[in-house]
């Protein structure tokens, strides 16, 4: 992990950093020492340190709660979808503008080639440096970002391009021109459209699943997500507001909604978890990158061999069959 | 199962009541009279299934359908109040088994899918049930080719107390939607106070004709929490019926007591089987010059458009 994000990682993980630390210290320590009999013993000493890194993180990250997944989903240093886009698309083309009022940074959309398929690649952009998160609202978007998606969206229908969505979003922006130009009209007539879109989408939730700014660049034939990833109706924090009339309870929160990847499948949202390296995605995100990759392949690759009517009919019959309920006698 | 009069709910007691909108007193019977709405101030009051169905539907023709499913507890869901202590109260309270409630109608003589969400019923939030419902509702109507009507009253949206499984209804019914509509069927959405959140960002929003009663609170964030985002304060009448009629959301605002009047009149634009001059102008128009057989059609149509308007 580069210097700068030491400082800023959640409570629980800061004992694996500060112990990481110590051992870089040491590590140079004994680059710079001469004396042999000392540099033996601070051999010694980093390959206990070593040992209890290894311990530490076994622990912490073999216990993660489910607010602690929450709180991974935003690390600072987990890959974003500009990151995806750059590391495993070749030929990316942004392509921007809803044609109808403006540019919404937080949704990135693209022709890219992965693996030799070409695809429509489109996700929530949070930003990387503070200004682009500002320019992003952190990831949520405006109507005219998903009115821009569906454009896109309707454009690959039209050329034959499979898409493949990354979700990563706190949740659609709440704001008083959201509303005005019409921010639940917008994501509505995206859930909708993308039901029927005659070509394959798989929608892959990388960091945050919030609730309908989730959705509506959300739905498809395959739902992916990434081992520390949340998808949620609502926020932690905004659930714990109104359940306890207090934001900082959203750790209970968390656990009540069920909101983590296992959850997800057992409810019979998701259909894929995509694992993590070693400690979580911002520990080698190169590496979670490439694992994404090749799940989004594997599923591409089935996807692809579908005639359009059967494609249509099991994305159809997937979400026919969400929800839970019993039909009693009447 | 058809629904009587006998399952009107007795009205409250008391010659005056107070307005919860302008507090001011008026006459019960006058409110009544006006379906509900505060003579004063014009606020409408929240309906009960039964109302709803009295003042649309032609007396005694609802069948209601998908009357036994009943919501579980997915998640085991505690907040303050336990998901089971919340259902079993509203159910209580309602004397329905879920806060959506459907059936075949008729209007006006039009046979209908009817539906409407009871805001009586946990803030009319959108469970599984709910969802199930709404895609069902959209199926039957696909089915048997007539439209769909839905009544939305879902000021709870996606309902937290099932998780996820809320959330991906928006999809659910939506990809029924979508289905009745590629087919060339009807859905539209009447938008009552309130509809918020995840009801209005799916089905409430995807109407192909839309209609708000008057100063209905609809919207996708709700107002405090958009207030707590820009600190700064609401503009009057944001994200009201009237303010979504003037940025283009709505193809109307209209009080209750002409809604069923619109409603026949809107069937009768937009329902295939009806208009017989509309398909004649069709025939005459992709027929070879049929001098003859276009004033035969015309005729026909002139009847045809003349009895409709009776």
């Amino acid at each position: 992990m580069s210097g700068v994000d030491r400082l800023n990682v959640p409570e629980f993980e800061r004992p694996i950093v500060e112990l990481e630390m110590k051992l870089e210290s040491r590590r140079m320590d004994l680059a710079n020492e001469k004396d042999k009999q000392k540099a033996k013993d601070i051999q010694s000493e980093i390959e206990f340190l070593e040992k209890d890194v290894r311990k530490l993180t076994d622990s912490v990250f073999g216990n993660l709660d489910p607010w602690n997944r929450v709180q991974l989903s935003r690390h600072p240093s987990r890959p974003l979808t500009s990151d995806f886009v750059a590391n495993i698309f070749d030929d990316f083309q942004e392509l921007k503008g809803d044609r109808a009022y403006k540019d919404d940074p937080a949704i990135l959309c693209g022709f890219g080639t992965i693996d030799g398929h070409k695809v429509m690649v489109l996700g929530h952009r949070k930003g990387k440096t503070l200004k682009e998160r500002l320019e992003c609202n952190f990831g949520c978007a405006h109507p005219e970002g998903y009115r821009k998606a569906l454009r896109k969206m309707q454009m690959a229908e039209k050329f034959g391009l499979p898409i493949i969505s990354f979700i990563n979003t706190p949740g659609a922006y709440p704001g008083i021109e959201a509303e005005e130009r019409g921010q639940s009209h917008a994501i509505a007539e995206n859930i909708r459209e993308m039901t029927g879109l005659k070509v394959p989408i798989i929608t892959c939730t990388i960091g945050e699943g919030g609730s309908g700014g989730a959705l509506g660049i959300g739905v498809g034939d395959r739902y992916l997500i990434m081992e520390n990833s949340y998808y949620s109706v609502i926020s932690p924090e905004g659930c714990a507001a109104i359940l306890w009339h207090d934001a900082k309870k959203a750790s209970d929160a968390a656990r009540v909604l069920r909101l983590t990847p296992n959850d997800l499948i057992e409810l019979g949202i998701m259909d894929e978890i995509v694992p993590e390296p070693y400690g979580g995605a911002h520990r080698d995100p190169r590496k979670a990158m490439e694992i994404v990759k090749t799940y989004l392949l594997k599923h591409l690759s089935e996807l692809i061999k579908l005639p359009v009517n059967e494609l249509l009919d099991q994305r159809y019959a997937k979400l026919r069959g969400m929800g839970k309920y019993i039909e009693v006698a009447a | 199962m058809k629904w009587t009069l006998s399952r009107k709910r007795g009205a409250p007691d008391g010659l005056w009541m107070k307005c919860t909108s302008c507090e001011a007193m008026v006459y019960r019977k006058v409110v009544e009279e006006q379906h509900q709405v505060c003579p004063e101030c014009g606020f409408h009051f929240r309906l009960s299934a039964e109302q709803r169905v009295e003042y649309l539907l032609d007396e005694g023709s609802f069948d209601e359908m998908f009357t036994n499913l009943e919501s579980t507890d997915p998640l085991g869901f505690k907040g303050k109040r336990s998901y089971k202590d919340k259902l079993k109260q509203a159910q209580e309270n309602t004397g329905h088994r879920e806060a959506a409630i459907f059936g075949v109608g008729t209007i006006g003589g039009k046979e209908v899918v009817f539906g409407m969400i009871d805001a009586n019923f946990i803030m009319g939030s959108m469970g599984s049930v709910v969802g199930e419902k709404i895609a069902r509702g959209a199926e039957e109507a696909l089915k048997r080719k007539i439209p769909l009507i839905i009544v939305s009253g879902s000021g709870g949206g996606a309902r937290m107390e099932e998780g996820i499984l809320s959330l991906f209804q928006m999809a659910k019914s939506s990809a029924a939607i979508k289905r009745l509509q590629d087919a060339g069927g009807l859905y539209i959405t009447v938008l009552t106070n309130a509809t918020m959140g995840g009801s209005m960002a799916s089905w409430a929003a995807l109407g192909d004709i839309s209609i708000a009663e008057p100063q209905a609170l609809l919207g996708f964030a709700g107002p405090r929490v958009i207030a707590q985002t820009v600190r700064q304060e609401l503009p009057p009448g944001f994200q009201t019926s009237e303010f979504l009629l003037e940025r283009g959301f709505v193809d109307q605002v209209c009080h209750r007591k002409d809604l069923r009047a619109r409603l026949i009149s809107i069937l009768r634009y937009c329902c295939k089987d009806m208009p017989a001059y509309r398909k004649a102008a069709v025939s005459r128009a992709t027929s070879k010059i049929n001098k003859e057989a276009a004033k035969e059609a015309a005729k026909e149509a002139h009847k045809a458009e003349a009895k409709a308007n009776r």
